[in-house]
């Protein structure tokens, strides 16, 4: 039993109370806590607001119709399909990179967490860029693709590709820290009891990640449907075929169709508050069995 | 099923955690690994598993070479240090899970598998926690399942790994006689690893003695602590005394005079008031501890060299020692190991 208590003073350990000694006077404690609200405000709640504010300027109707624009119609079907091929594939990469990087040593580990971060420090308009040096009539395979009539740049194939490019890291990321931190003896003994490597990966490993995999799929289902820079580079924004939703805000907006724009932006905002929340969720979740593995190896040792 | 390892070599970068291993373990034996730290024998315990291959060498199970045979064919149960146990699933769900993990035409039926997993429990004495998961339970609990879940398998072989490192005293010393008792109820060969020679030498049939990736003496517990053949073994299991000097008549132990060391356990050692006779040596009291069934007591001999002396309370109380006391002690039984004539 005694190790019951122990378990369960350890995860709130890590919430700090503060105490007369290290704590704040009533009144600092207002100024900040009031700087914050104050802030938050200013930059989060009020552009939030004028967005739905400005989508419902001209009644439900109007916000209705220019949803259902076909070119709006169309945006919304790519930005889905592009994030439905990107989050899958992201999904089994960023598994077998924290996989081969959380649980084995091999030469060149460090390169590949570099190589995964890349999407991270890169500048989006550079990787669309990269895309167009790549694929476009002037790039290095485009006379190739030209000749095979195969279209990658300013069409559905590059959005996707830049979508994927920038939305890498998320998964992988996410479990890194989660697989280290939980080592490999679990997965020993499952092998010894017999289990093969799918039953042992599909039993054991992934119910011991799903959080934290869950909420690296939501980060990058939210960055991809999303993505501007790299998208905007590569799209071409032809309406009605290459426009995502986010280009296609942009782009009703410099025709100053305010009512439009901001009732295609409502949609991108409502997904935010969605992943928030979804988030929140699952992070909480993830969080903990982070910190459950962590107390779960170190009592193991200690005890 | 009697294990065989054989010429055993096994590298990691430059460091050799095992160096021409040779290792015989008959059938229902249960053999302890007793070694220091680094001294490779987890490394020998998880080749015999096949969760580590070595560099060369074979290993065979009943003679059988099962060498490039994975952990998941050779039928071996393993209990890790720390226990290892799933930890989202519950206790009846750990010890099920070899059972459950069986390809469709060897895998028991649900009636079956609930019948094994209740027998088990009952085995080690935690029926009525079948539903706790891992988290919930004790330290020794933990261990507990985890030798449950290696022996749902009905597993050839049974491969502890410092099965009871991360218990607290008490828990250890109950556990282990459990193990004792579980294996002379079950006699399937058992391997386990420890680095406690009192654990080693209370539970096991035989014991190997490793230091440094080489086994130093193979024997009985009684063998081994009695009849050690290196001085390293002689050393590692008990408390002792290491005299450099040469014994003659008079004085046994003569300071800085050249020769073989000398060694003597510290119960072996009598302390008196006088000179009586002779084949004593000086040394004056600096420390005793006198809390536990023996009195312990440090000494400094004539030459500097420190002693230490276990005696029996009673001895202890007719002797009437204290601190700085000038006392005269006479080994009775002196150990040399014969250095080796390269």
């Amino acid at each position: 039993m005694g190790s019951i208590t122990l378990a369960a003073g350890k995860i709130p350990a890590t919430r700090r109370v503060a105490t007369a000694a290290t704590g704040e006077s009533v009144a600092v404690r207002w100024i900040l806590i009031g700087v914050a609200v104050f802030f938050l405000a200013l930059f989060i709640f009020l552009p939030l607001a004028i967005v739905f504010s400005q989508a419902f300027a001209k009644g439900i109707g109007v916000y209705w119709a220019s949803l259902r624009q076909p070119d709006a119609l169309a945006a919304i079907r790519l930005t889905l399909l592009a994030a439905a091929i990107a989050v899958p594939l992201n999904l089994i990469f960023g598994v077998a990179a924290a996989w081969a990087i959380g649980k084995f040593e091999f030469v060149g580990k460090t390169l590949l967490i570099t190589l995964i971060d890349l999407p991270f420090s890169v500048s989006p308009v550079v990787s669309g860029l990269i895309y167009v040096l790549l694929f476009g009539l002037q790039g290095l395979l485009g006379p190739w693709l030209a000749r095979h009539d195969l279209q990658i740049i300013f069409a559905v194939p590059g959005i996707v590709l830049a979508t994927i490019f920038v939305t890498f890291p998320f998964v992988a990321r996410e479990l890194i820290p989660l697989l280290q931190a939980q080592g490999q003896e679990e997965e020993e003994a499952a092998l010894a009891l017999g289990a093969s490597g799918w039953q042992t990966f599909f039993r054991v490993s992934l119910p011991n990640i799903k959080w934290g995999l869950l909420y690296g799929v939501i980060l990058c289902n939210a960055r991809a449907m999303g993505e501007f820079g790299a998208v905007s580079v590569v799209s071409g924004h032809i309406r009605g075929r290459t426009n995502t939703m986010p280009l296609h805000v942009e782009i009703l907006y410099n025709e100053y169709q305010f009512v439009a724009a901001f009732a295609v932006a409502s949609l991108l905002a409502l997904l935010a508050l969605t992943t928030l929340l979804v988030k929140t969720v699952v992070e909480w979740r993830a969080r903990r069995q982070l910190a459950e593995s962590a107390a779960w190896n170190e009592e193991g040792q200690i005890a | 099923m009697s294990i065989e390892a054989k010429d055993i070599t096994k590298k990691f970068g430059h460091f050799t955690a095992l160096d021409h291993v040779d290792l015989k373990i008959p059938s229902g034996e249960l053999v302890a690994l007793l070694g220091p730290s680094g001294s490779g024998k987890t490394t020998l315990l998880r080749i015999i598993a096949g969760l580590e291959f070595a560099d060369s060498g074979t290993i065979l199970f009943d003679g059988e070479d099962t060498t490039h045979r994975n952990a998941r064919d050779r039928r071996v149960g393993f209990v890790f240090q720390h226990y290892a146990l799933f930890r989202h699933m519950t206790v009846f769900e750990n010890i099920a899970f070899g059972l459950r993990v069986r390809p469709r035409n060897l895998r028991p039926s649900k009636e079956q598998i609930h019948a094994k997993v209740h027998e088990l429990l009952r085995l080690i004495q935690l029926k009525n926690l079948s539903g706790r998961y891992p988290s919930q339970l004790s330290g020794g609990q933990r261990q507990r399942v985890a030798l449950a879940r290696a022996l749902a398998v009905e597993p050839s072989v049974l491969l502890l790994d410092e099965p009871f490192g991360s218990l607290d005293a008490k828990v250890r010393l109950e556990l282990r006689r459990w193990l004792r008792q579980l294996h002379d109820e079950v006699h399937i060969t058992s391997v386990f690893v420890t680095h406690d020679q009192e654990e080693a030498l209370e539970v096991s049939d035989r014991v190997a003695v490793m230091k440094e990736g080489r086994i130093e003496q193979v024997g009985t517990p009684d063998d081994v602590y009695h009849r050690p053949i290196t001085p390293f073994v002689y050393n590692f299991l008990g408390n002792v005394n290491l005299f450099h000097g040469r014994i003659d008549e008079e004085t046994p132990i003569h300071e800085g005079a050249a020769g073989e060391p000398v060694y003597v356990r510290p119960h072996l050692l009598e302390i008196h008031r006088q000179p009586n006779g002779g084949g004593h040596f000086r040394a004056t009291i600096k420390h005793i501890n006198s809390a536990g069934p023996l009195v312990k007591v440090e000494a400094l001999s004539e030459w500097g060299d420190p002693v230490q002396v276990e005696l029996s309370q009673e001895k202890f109380r007719e002797l009437q020692l204290a601190k700085e006391d000038t006392v005269f002690i006479i080994p009775k039984e002196l150990k040399v190991f014969q250095k080796k004539v390269v």
